[in-house]
Parts: structure tokens; C-alpha cells; sequence
């Protein structure tokens, strides 16, 4: 009852509300990305044990972001907030070419998920700022991006989370993608 | 508002019939988006009330659970919050991956939320991090310490106290911010002079006194192990150092009552096993008691009546203090706390409470009946003989109104009563009855007929009245134990009495009414009226009537007695003397810990049937000493509850091992000989302690002669705290050395004790086994053994050994007590005390039934006798003990207590090498300048034996 009332409500001011979830390996800059969005500023980060959460308005449309850490011991743990997710912003460290493969492995093992089946998925490939980045195309071949194509939208952005370059982008895509 | 009101009643009454599945399928709104405070905190409370109710959830159920809460982060409402961090807490335990909430929490507690998100925030975190987390939050955690709102702080220290255990060290770094909570310094600082915003600044300091209370408890968890720095603790804020801190500005203060109670706590722990500290202890405690709070100088009252070694007169400030307490008309608490105290000292102390016999009698109708009942016993402990009766007359009032519990501290009272006066008996005879009729548990009908055996052995004008009691209550009992109890004391008083048939017709009544436990112990008694000396030839033909018709009973057990009995009444008397006449017993204890480990044999039944040579015996009056004092030690647990003997419990238990030493003072009569009890049952410890080690276990096929008490070996404040304990075999000896490293920074290898004879002992005794301890982590006591072989069976050697602790350091990290990575370590040695071998540690102290003719029977030929001037005791009791000691004997009866201070004779038994009997006679004198004369007389199969005996003492 509440939740239909609301809901309703809502819709009157023209306010949509998405549920995104944000993951990627360890040291991408999730937390970083999500309190620019939040704050428009910096701020010093320590990895996360756990998850943060904030919601951010953009465009009239109110994103709850669960940004959920990316060490090791915490991955198994993300499948806890799959339910009701429209959006997956899955970040990956371009510097780190080490580590992509493994970034791949956790994205297909991700996306294997039932529950994650009508999700949009937004690829950041942040840290474009460093010097010995690889491209969003090279990032998309990595990842093996272009066997989705038939079964999912997916997107990927180049980004900055230190100026923030990319990041309403993405925003800009999920909502529309979002809409329908 | 009144829909409100009705919601509300509503869901009080949803709660009281929850469904555990239900709520966990509601739980599921928590997922959805968006969330609903109000209904989701309900939601929270009821899987809280749930928990609380004691419903066990499964790690599945609850991980689920866990995480669909954690979803409730996205939402700021504050009362929501607060509800989410209390259920973390409760499901921190049941729940797997709660660090999921780490990174929430650290966000909530960060200095720019709000003062509660803080607060709770802090506490929940504690809960769900582990040590290697903890210097990851060490910084928010020391900078919420000094914080100035008393809740972010208080929460901080809890927190901190919670966390201490598994992760002392990281804590011990904080020591300088808890220090800084504990003076409040933050708080002193800019203070106003003049009125404007004291208001505010009362309030902040009356509310920041908690934090006192919980930083000075976290500071001694810091540093308890460090006497030193917890006597400066407590001097710091014991203002006897005002000289020092008049320089330095403000002295310390504690604010809070709690605080100072705790301190009272710390300051004993601290001073009491401290001689030289006492004087000051006791001064401190005197201050205390003036204390405007009445919590403070109750607890420093009751603190000085638990003093070691106080005497009457240096408690009267204590006892003034809770004579005051006692006419707090408007304090139930504080009448109850002082009553109890009182109530406790007047074990040990009754003339101290003498004074407050007029107030606690007034207490007596007191409306709450707890007070009432400690009042009365109190009473009966201090009261005089005029007294009695109408402290008696008062009781039976009112145990109608009071439950089982008090029912038998009040029998337990009058039982001691009934020691102290036996002109009073019939008094006390009528009261007991008297409630054993009324309504009862089986506990406090047992703690009556106790009471009434006590009466009936103890005063034997009142037994015939005592044991008629005793036949009416059997008459109509519904406790099968206490009827078998009941008859078993007929049959060992019955027959001694003046009409001895009375007792037969009710015995033989339970033959013909009860069950068959019941009637076998009937039958039992029946047989020892047959068999009593001084039963006529008429009582024993009417005996044997009635057992022969127990002969048709139904019952196996039944049958069996009854025809043991008749086969014994025809038997002849040194027959009967020896089965039913006989006044020693096995230790119990020894013989149920051979008996089990014969049955865990499975070879011992080849090798022959079970032996009782090894078993020791102890008299029966030992046995009833030994199960009198156990029994007075329930009731200290009864009416001094853990909670008011933990101080001293804990500060004690540090001196070392209190229960091995025989004679505790202050128990009276039964201590000497349960002490020698109590040494049987840790004999039966160490012996299957010995047995666990497989290079010792060899020894185990002979049986164990003696294991003496432990001795320290070094003083218990040192690095390394070592005790020894011998134990005798047939042909070996083995020392046990119980080590412990108090340094956690070192773990120490490869420990063993080096022994050094100081005399040349070759061809004696020679050294067969050194078994070392591999590891030794701080506080974790190890165990080392050393041991030898006797060669020569015809020497029995008295010689001391040094003693070398030989081990290899190394380095650790104090948190894991893992040994540093590529740490060689180096060899160190560390000198211990000598110990040695005397000729009583041979001897194995048994009791002998019936010495007197054992001395006679084994004549002059095998004496020994020796006249010792012993000019350095100033007492026969201390002489007596110390003789005792020397010997390894067994006491008997009054040996240890002599009725004068002038002469005293003394009776020992024992057997040498657990085999030779001995009887060894003292007789000593007591002259004022020249000490102790003494003649020792022992006498054995074997002269030699008798000469080592005596030369024990030499």
C-alpha cells in the first residue's frame, strides 16, 4: 500500500528512481567516482570494507548508488545486492593491464546471474588521466564486450574520476537506456 | 494521536505471539526501494524481540537476514538507524561476512555525523571487527576516547574494554588517551568563573562522570599486570600524594561513585597480598568510608571486613558505617548491602557485629523478607544464649513467608546454633521439627534432618528426642534419599541408645511400606541393631526374626543384605567387629579415579583383580570433617553470592593455590583433616596428569606414595613463576615444575629445570628422564618434569638440589605470541630456589583404624625414640604443624588442635613407602623463653624405618 502510494507520488513530480550498482577490482576508484558524483569533490579514500551508499540527483532522476568494495574476500559478497538492479556501472582501472583479465573474469561471471538479467551495464574504464592508459576500445576487447551485443545494452565511457571527465556521460546513458 | 496510541498497543500485542518465520519472510520489505522507516524499525524491533526471546536463527537465515538489513543504509532516518546498528550487534555473532557493515559504520562515526550515529556506530563496530582490522579504525577509535561528548567517549571506552582481549596491544598504545578521558582534562580546561553557561557546564560534567567510571576500568584492563603502575593508579587518586599535585594544578578527581567503588576494588586487588602495603590499605579504606556516597563507603566498608588477618577492634569503623546503612529507612538497597556484609563477617567475626544486634533486630520485621532473613541469621550468628529463644519464636512467624532458599540458610543458621548452644537444644529440636512438617524441596529438608543429626551427635541429652523425630519424619517422607539417609543414622545411633526396640518397630515398618532403596538400607540398619554389643539376647533373636522374613523379599539387594546380616550375626565377633564395627573408610576420591582407570584398562583385568593396598583410608570422622567443610563452603557461596566475593576471588586466586593448603584459618574445627582429604583428591589429579605423559606413565604401574604440596620456587611477582611438586613412587621420584612466563613479549623454548644434588647421591638415586616444555607462551603455564631413580632401596637419602631454569628465548609479537620469523633465539638460565628430599616424602599418609593397639602390638623392638629442644617456635600449634609437615603423617583426631598451650600429645600414622606401617607419638611442652621440648616416638615392623622417621624432623 505505502509502497504503491509512494510511487505514485513520485511520478506526480516527474522523479524517476534507479537502483545502480557499482563494482569493479579492488583500487579502480569506485568510492572515488561515486562522492564526486555525491559531493562534486575529492575526497581521500581508504579501500572499502563493505559497501557505501548515497543517492545522487541528476537530470530529475534520483540514482541510489551502491558502490560495493572490489577486494578479494568482499567479491563474493556482491551478489547480496543484485536484487532490483536496473544499472551495473562496473569500473576497471585502464592503467592496470595486469589485471584486466581478471576484471573480465569477475564481469562474465557477473553477468552470468539471473537476477542481473534486465540490468544495463555501464562500463567506466577510469584513470584516462595516466599517462600509460589503455583505450575505451582496447578496454571493450579486453573485456569481451562485443559478445554482449545481442543480449544486453551495455556501454562503455572513458572517465576521470579526479575531474570528473565521463562520468555524467554515463549518467546520461543510463538514463535514457533506463526509460524503457 | 489516539490512532497512534491504538497502532501502538497493537503491535505490543503482535509481539507477544511473533513467528519467527513470519518475521523473517517479512523481512524481505527491506530489499525493496523505496524504504519505509517506520515499518521497517517495527520490523527490526520484532526480529530483536525475537532474538532476545532466545529463538536460535541458522547462519543461513541470519546471513540473509544480515544483508537484506544492510540495505536499510541507503536511508537517513535517524530512529531507523539507531535500530539497524542494534540489530547488527545482535546478529554480529550468528551472522557470516558481517564486516560487510565496516566501511557504513567507519562513515557513521566520523566526526562530522551526529552525536548518536557516533555513539553507535563505535559500539557496533566493536562488534563485528576483527583484531587485524582493528589498527586500520585505531585512529577514529583513540580520538573518540577524548572526545568531549560523554556518549561518543563512553562508547569508545566500552568498546575498547570489548575489544581489549583479543587485542591487547594495539589497546595498550591508547594507555595516554585513556588517561586523558580518566582526568577529564579536556573537560577542566576553560572552565568559566563566572556565571553565565554553568548551567551547560554542570550538565556536561555530571553526564561525563560514566566516562570516568569507564576509562578507569579500561585503564586497569591496560595495565593489571603491572602492580606497580596500578598502585600508582591508585595512589593518584587516592589524594595521598596532594604535596605533588598542588604544583602541577587540579589533582586528579573522580567525579563518579562508580569509579571510585571500582577503585576501592583495584586498590585491594593491589595492596592486600602486599604486607607493607596493609597499614596504608587500611587507612585508605577508612578514608573511603567517609565518602558522601553511600555506594563508595558501603564497598570500602565491606571491602575492610574481607581484610586477610583483621582483627575485632580495626573493623569498627566498618562496622559503624553499615550500622548506619542498617536504619536507611528510606534504601532498601542500601539496608539489604549492609545486612549482607554484616551477615558475611559474622562468620568469621562475630563479636565485630555485636554492636548492631539492637538495629538488626529491628530489621527482623522488615517488609522486604531478603533483608529479614540475612537480619535473623545474622542474628543467630551473634546472638547470645538469652537471645536465642525469642529469635527462635520470631522465625517460625515467618517461614511461611520466605522461599526454599531462605528456608535453608535459616536451618544452616540454627545448625551452627546448635554447636554454639547445646543447652538450648530442646529450643531448637521443637523448631526444626516443626518445619520439617510444614511444606519443603528435598534441599531444605535435608539441610533439617542435618541439622537434627548434628543436634542428636553433638548433645546427647537430646538424641532419644532427636532420633524420635527422625522415626516420625521417615513415617510419612517423600525423599527417598533422606529416608535411606535417616535410617542409615538409626542404625549407627539406634542401638547405642537406652530402648533401642522403639527404633526397630519404625525401621521395620519402611521393610514393610517402601521401595526397595528404601528397604534394603532398612534392612541394613535392622542388622547393625543384631550385631551392637550391647544388644541383649532377646533384641538379637527378634532381630533375626524380621530379617529372616526379609529373606522372602522381592527385591535382589534386599535379599542379599538380609542374608549377609544373618550369615554375620552367626558369625563371630572380630568378624563382625571387622565389617560392621569398622570406623575408617577408603578416600574416595583415590579409589574412584583407580577404580575408573582399571576399567579403562583392558589388560589390568589379565594382571589380577582390582587391589585396594594402594587405596589410602581415612577414619570416618575425617570423611564427615572433610564433607562439613564442603558443605560450609556451598553455604559461603549461598550467602556471600559471586558477585560480592569476585573482587577478592580474582586478587586471591593470584597468590597461588589457597585450596591445596591444608588448615585454612578461620574454618574451626574440620579444617586439619579436610585439608589431608583435599590433598588426596589433588593427588588423584596429579596422578592422572602424570599418566597422560608416556615417559612417565611407566612409572604409573607402581603405585604413587605421596605427592607433597607444591612449593613456590620463586617469588610469584618475578618474570618467570615457578612451583614444584614432588611425588614419590615405589622406586622413583619425580618432580613436577608448573612454570609460567609472564613477559608477552618472549615465548621461550625448549624450558627445562637443570637439578644440582648438593650432595653426592651416586648409587642412590639416579637421574632417568628430563622431560622439557616445548613452547611456553606468556600466561599459558607449562608443566616440566625431571625425574629419578631410586637404585638402592635400603637408603632413603635427605638431600637438597639446586635448581637451574635452563630455555631458549625468543622475540614474539605480544598480539599473536607467534615467535618473530628467522628469530634463532638465545639460551638463557634463570636460578630457582633449592628444593629437596626428606625422609617424609617417603611416608604416605594413611590413617590407621584403631592405633592405639597398633602401637601396643608392635612393641619396643621397632622404636625409635628421640627428645628434640626446639627453642625457635613460639607456640605447640605452630610446633604440631610444622612436626606434621616434616613427618607426612596422618593426623589424628585432635592432633593438630591443642586444648593447651602448655603440653600436647600428638598421634600420627602413616605407612612408609605405602607399605610398612608406622605410628609415630609426640608429646611436647611449651615453656615461655625456651620454646618447644618435644619426644618423638615412632614405632614400625622395621627399626630402620622408625629411625628414618624420626629423622625426618631432625
Amino acid at each position: 500500500m505505502g509502497m504503491s502510494f509512494s510511487s505514485l507520488f513520485a511520478s506526480f513530480l516527474g522523479k524517476k528512481e534507479m537502483r545502480i550498482l557499482m563494482v569493479g577490482l579492488d583500487a579502480a576508484g569506485k568510492t572515488t567516482i561515486l562522492y564526486k558524483l555525491k559531493l562534486g569533490e575529492i575526497v581521500t579514500t581508504i579501500p572499502t570494507i563493505g559497501f557505501n551508499v548515497e543517492t545522487v540527483e541528476y537530470s530529475n532522476i534520483s540514482f541510489t548508488v551502491w558502490d560495493v568494495g572490489g577486494q578479494d574476500k568482499i567479491r563474493p559478497l556482491w551478489r547480496h545486492y543484485f536484487q532490483n538492479t536496473q544499472g551495473i556501472i562496473f569500473v576497471v582501472d585502464s592503467n592496470d593491464r595486469d589485471r584486466v583479465l581478471e576484471a573480465r573474469e569477475e564481469l562474465q561471471h557477473m553477468l552470468g546471474e539471473d537476477e542481473l538479467r534486465d540490468a544495463k551495464l555501464l562500463v567506466f574504464a577510469n584513470k584516462q588521466d595516466l599517462p600509460n592508459a589503455m583505450t575505451a576500445q582496447e578496454i571493450t576487447e579486453k573485456l569481451s564486450l562485443t559478445s554482449l551485443a545481442n543480449t544486453r545494452d551495455w556501454y562503455i565511457q572513458s572517465t576521470c574520476a579526479t575531474t570528473g571527465d565521463g562520468l555524467y556521460e554515463g549518467l546520461e546513458w543510463l538514463k535514457n537506456n533506463l526509460k524503457g | 494521536m489516539s490512532f497512534k496510541k491504538d497502532e501502538d498497543t497493537d503491535e505490543l500485542g503482535a509481539l507477544m505471539n511473533l513467528d519467527h518465520s513470519t518475521v523473517l519472510q517479512e523481512a524481505r520489505v527491506f530489499n525493496e526501494t523505496p524504504i519505509r522507516p517506520r515499518h521497517s524499525r517495527l520490523l527490526l524491533a520484532k526480529i530483536i524481540f525475537l532474538l532476545y526471546r532466545g529463538d536460535s536463527m541458522s547462519t543461513t537465515e541470519a546471513t540473509n537476514l544480515f544483508f537484506s538489513i544492510t540495505k536499510l543504509f541507503q536511508c537517513k532516518d535517524m530512529s531507523l538507524r539507531q535500530m539497524v546498528y542494534l540489530t547488527i550487534k545482535e546478529l554480529s555473532t550468528i551472522s557470516e561476512d558481517v564486516i560487510m557493515v565496516t566501511s557504513s559504520l567507519m562513515k557513521d562515526m566520523q566526526p562530522n555525523s551526529e552525536i548518536t550515529y557516533r555513539a553507535n556506530a563505535i559500539r557496533a563496530l566493536c562488534k563485528i571487527v576483527d583484531p587485524s582490522m582493528l589498527p586500520g579504525i585505531e585512529r577514529f577509535l583513540k580520538s573518540a576516547i577524548v572526545e568531549k561528548s560523554p556518549n561518543i567517549a563512553s562508547a569508545a571506552l566500552v568498546s575498547s574494554l570489548h575489544l581489549f582481549k583479543d587485542a591487547k596491544d594495539v589497546i595498550r598504545r591508547w594507555s595516554n588517551e585513556v588517561n586523558e578521558a580518566l582526568n577529564g582534562k579536556s573537560l577542566s580546561q576553560g572552565p568559566s568563573f563566572f556565571g553565565g553557561g554553568s548551567s551547560a557546564q554542570n550538565q556536561v560534567v555530571s553526564s561525563s562522570k560514566i566516562v570516568q567510571y569507564h576509562a578507569l576500568g579500561l585503564m586497569y584492563a591496560i595495565r593489571q599486570h603491572d602492580r606497580m603502575a596500578v598502585l600508582k593508579l591508585v595512589q593518584s587518586f587516592s589524594g595521598q600524594n596532594k604535596s605533588s599535585s598542588w604544583m602541577g594544578g587540579s589533582s586528579p578527581m573522580l567525579r563518579s561513585d562508580m569509579a571510585h567503588v571500582l577503585l576501592v576494588r583495584y586498590a585491594v586487588r593491589v595492596m592486600e597480598n602486599d604486607s607493607s602495603l596493609l597499614p596504608q590499605l587500611y587507612m585508605l579504606l577508612e578514608e573511603w568510608m567517609g565518602h558522601r556516597s553511600d555506594m563508595v563507603s558501603i564497598e570500602a566498608a565491606r571491602a575492610m571486613c574481607q581484610l586477610k588477618d583483621v582483627t575485632a577492634k580495626q573493623l569498627t569503623p566498618a562496622v559503624n558505617v553499615l550500622q548506619q546503612a542498617l536504619s536507611a529507612t528510606q534504601k532498601p538497597t542500601l539496608r539489604f548491602a549492609a545486612i549482607r556484609t554484616l551477615n558475611a563477617l559474622a562468620r568469621t567475626h562475630p563479636e565485630a557485629v555485636q554492636p548492631c544486634n539492637v538495629d538488626m533486630e529491628g530489621l527482623i520485621t522488615d517488609s522486604n523478607r531478603s533483608i529479614a532473613t540475612f537480619a535473623i541469621t545474622t542474628l543467630l550468628k551473634t546472638g547470645n544464649e538469652a537471645s536465642v529463644d525469642r529469635l527462635m519464636k520470631q522465625m517460625q512467624g515467618f517461614m511461611a513467608e520466605i522461599s526454599d532458599e531462605f528456608k535453608i540458610i535459616v536451618a544452616e543458621a540454627v545448625r551452627s546454633l546448635c554447636r554454639k548452644f547445646p543447652g538450648k537444644h530442646s529450643v531448637f529440636l521443637a523448631f526444626l521439627s516443626g518445619v520439617l512438617r510444614d511444606e519443603g524441596g528435598f534441599d531444605f529438608k535435608r539441610a533439617a534432618i542435618e541439622a537434627i543429626m548434628d543436634l542428636a551427635k553433638n548433645v546427647p541429652e537430646c538424641k532419644e528426642a532427636a532420633l524420635a523425630h527422625l522415626c516420625e519424619f521417615i513415617e510419612d517422607c517423600e525423599f527417598t534419599k533422606l529416608s535411606v539417609c535417616v535410617l542409615y543414622f538409626l542404625g549407627e545411633e539406634g542401638p547405642l541408645t537406652a530402648r533401642p526396640t522403639v527404633y526397630i518397630r519404625h525401621i521395620y515398618n519402611r521393610v514393610v511400606l517402601e521401595n526397595a532403596v528404601v528397604r534394603a538400607a532398612a534392612v541394613s540398619a535392622l542388622a547393625k541393631f543384631g550385631v551392637s554389643p550391647v544388644a541383649d539376647p532377646s533384641l538379637q533373636r527378634s532381630v533375626r526374626v524380621l530379617l529372616k522374613r526379609c529373606l522372602d523379599d522381592r527385591d535382589d539387594e534386599v535379599r542379599d543384605r538380609a542374608a549377609w546380616a544373618l550369615r554375620m550375626a552367626d558369625g563371630d565377633q572380630s568378624l563382625r567387629d571387622k565389617y560392621i564395627r569398622d570406623d575408617s573408610t577408603f578416600a574416595l576420591a583415590v579409589l574412584e579415579r583407580k577404580l575408573v582407570e582399571y576399567c579403562a584398562d583392558s589388560a589390568a583385568a589379565a594382571k589380577g583383580s582390582f587391589s585396594f593396598e594402594s587405596i589410602p583410608r581415612i577414619s570416618r570422622a575425617q570423611e564427615e570433617e572433610s564433607r562439613v567443610r564442603a558443605r560450609m563452603e556451598n553455604m559461603d557461596a549461598v550467602l556471600t553470592g559471586t558477585t560480592l566475593s569476585a573482587p577478592s576471588a580474582s586478587g586471591r586466586a593470584v597468590g597461588g593455590s589457597e585450596s591445596a593448603e591444608p588448615g585454612t584459618p578461620g574454618l574451626g574445627s574440620g579444617a586439619a583433616a579436610s585439608g589431608f582429604m583435599d590433598s588426596f583428591e589433588q593427588q588423584a589429579q596429579y596422578a592422572s596428569k602424570l599418566n597422560a605423559i608416556p615417559e612417565l606413565a611407566a612409572f604409573g604401574d607402581q603405585p604413587l606414595v605421596s605427592s607433597a604440596k607444591p612449593v613456590e620456587l620463586t617469588e610469584s611477582e618475578t618474570e618467570y613463576v615457578v612451583r614444584c611438586v614432588k611425588h614419590v613412587y615405589e622406586s622413583h621420584i619425580v618432580f613436577q615444575f608448573d612454570i609460567t612466563n609472564t613477559i608477552p613479549e618472549q615465548v621461550l623454548e625448549q624450558v627445562e629445570v637443570v637439578m644440582e644434588p648438593e650432595e653426592d647421591i651416586e648409587g642412590v638415586l639416579q637421574p632417568v628422564l628430563v622431560v622439557p616444555i616445548t613452547e611456553l607462551k606468556c600466561d599459558q603455564p607449562g608443566t616440566a618434569y625431571v625425574a629419578f631413580e631410586h637404585t638402592d632401596p635400603e637408603t632413603f637419602p635427605a638431600v637438597a638440589f639446586g635448581c637451574t631454569l635452563k630455555f631458549i628465548v625468543k622475540e614474539c609479537d605480544p598480539a599473536t605470541g607467534e615467535p618473530e620469523e628467522g628469530d634463532e633465539g638465545f639460551e638463557d638460565e634463570y636460578s630457582l630456589e633449592a628444593t629437596d628430599i626428606s625422609a617424609g616424602d617417603f611416608m604416605q599418609a594413611t590413617y590407621i583404624p584403631d592405633s592405639h593397639s597398633l602401637w601396643e602390638s608392635l612393641g619396643t623392638e621397632g622404636e625409635a625414640i628421640e627428645t628434640f629442644a626446639l627453642a625457635s617456635f613460639d607456640s605447640i600449634e605452630g610446633c604440631v604443624t610444622k612436626v606434621c609437615e616434616l613427618l607426612g603423617m596422618c593426623p589424628l583426631e585432635s592432633a593438630l588442635k591443642p586444648k593447651s598451650k602448655a603440653a600436647h600429645q600428638a598421634v600420627f600414622t602413616g605407612r612408609w613407602l605405602g607399605r610398612t606401617r608406622a605410628v609415630a607419638r609426640t608429646r611436647m611442652t611449651y615453656q615461655k623463653g625456651a620454646g618447644v621440648t618435644m619426644e618423638l616416638a615412632v614405632r614400625s615392623e622395621d627399626r630402620n624405618i622408625s629411625q628414618l622417621v624420626v629423622s625426618a624432623v631432625a
